[in-house]
């Protein structure tokens, strides 16, 4: 079992969690590749860190299917590295008491990072002044 | 761990790399968090990510995020075609040079607004407009 879910070598044959997970791996990550490379290059290429200000977001938030691009990142980059956590975990953490303890812990975590990121998504919306394009520096 | 030659360099890198993306992952979240707080909380959270030093991390961050892309695209046509796993370290080898390759050019424009810290002194977070 942990040796298929190190994410190299032959298909696991099984079925069951560890084959789901072996193929979650590869399509979230092909997805992924693509969505991450163009959010750096909007964020770091096409503008700078000290310009993705409130404004910005709220003029790029104005239309739906940014909000959903960050949605489907923060979904399949949290559950792609939570899963890749608890591939790790299993993999060091031999004793079943601790392990479990862990993998528990990591459970919530994911739970508590994907409410926080899809209220704030969600729940973004500006009715006041936007403040200034770039922070003053 | 297992001793093996590219092999267990990929693995590991893709591994480190990985988790290391996870905990910005925490961080990002949080930090985008504060835009329910309105445009001057939220305008003097991200004055951090304007800092040099933050912006030589981020610079850590978007190697690792290169890496772990491509070495698991890598890691996809070693499984999904079937002369993958033969030329696996010609691959790791080009992974390698495509992440150098991206990076570079990346660095220039995450560097280069960062270095107007070294010619005027930093305010502490001042947002101006209020």
């Amino acid at each position: 079992m942990l040796r298929v879910s190190t994410g190299r070598g032959p298909r696991p044959a099984s079925g069951g969690f560890e084959t789901f997970s072996w193929y979650y791996f590869r399509v979230s990550g092909i997805i992924l590749v693509f969505l991450t490379i163009i959010h750096l290059f909007i964020m770091h290429v096409t503008n700078d860190v000290h310009c993705t200000t409130y404004q910005f977001v709220a003029m790029r938030y104005d239309n739906p299917l940014w909000r959903l691009f960050d949605w489907m990142l923060l979904t399949l980059a949290l559950t792609h590295g939570m899963n890749g956590l608890r591939v790790v975990i299993d993999d060091y953490v031999r004793a079943r008491g601790p392990r479990l303890a862990l993998i528990s812990t990591s459970a919530v975590l994911l739970l508590v990072f994907f409410m926080l990121g899809t209220i704030t998504l969600i729940t973004f919306q500006h009715t006041g002044a936007l403040g200034p394009a770039c922070t003053a520096r | 761990m297992y001793k093996g030659q590219s092999g267990m360099w990929s693995w590991l890198l893709h591994r480190v790399t990985g988790l290391g993306i996870l905990l910005f992952l925490f961080i990002h979240i949080v930090d985008i968090s504060l835009l329910g707080f309105g445009p001057l909380v939220y305008n003097e959270g991200i004055v951090l990510f304007d800092q040099i030093i933050v912006r030589l991390l981020s610079l850590a961050l978007i190697g690792a995020v290169l890496f772990h892309a491509f070495n698991g695209v890598r890691i996809m046509f070693i499984d999904f075609w079937r002369k993958g796993a033969r030329y696996q370290r010609v691959m790791f080898l080009g992974v390698l040079a495509l992440t150098v390759l991206v990076f570079l050019p990346m660095s220039y424009y995450v560097i280069v607004p960062g270095l107007y810290w070294f010619v005027h002194v930093p305010t502490t977070g001042h947002v101006s407009g209020h």
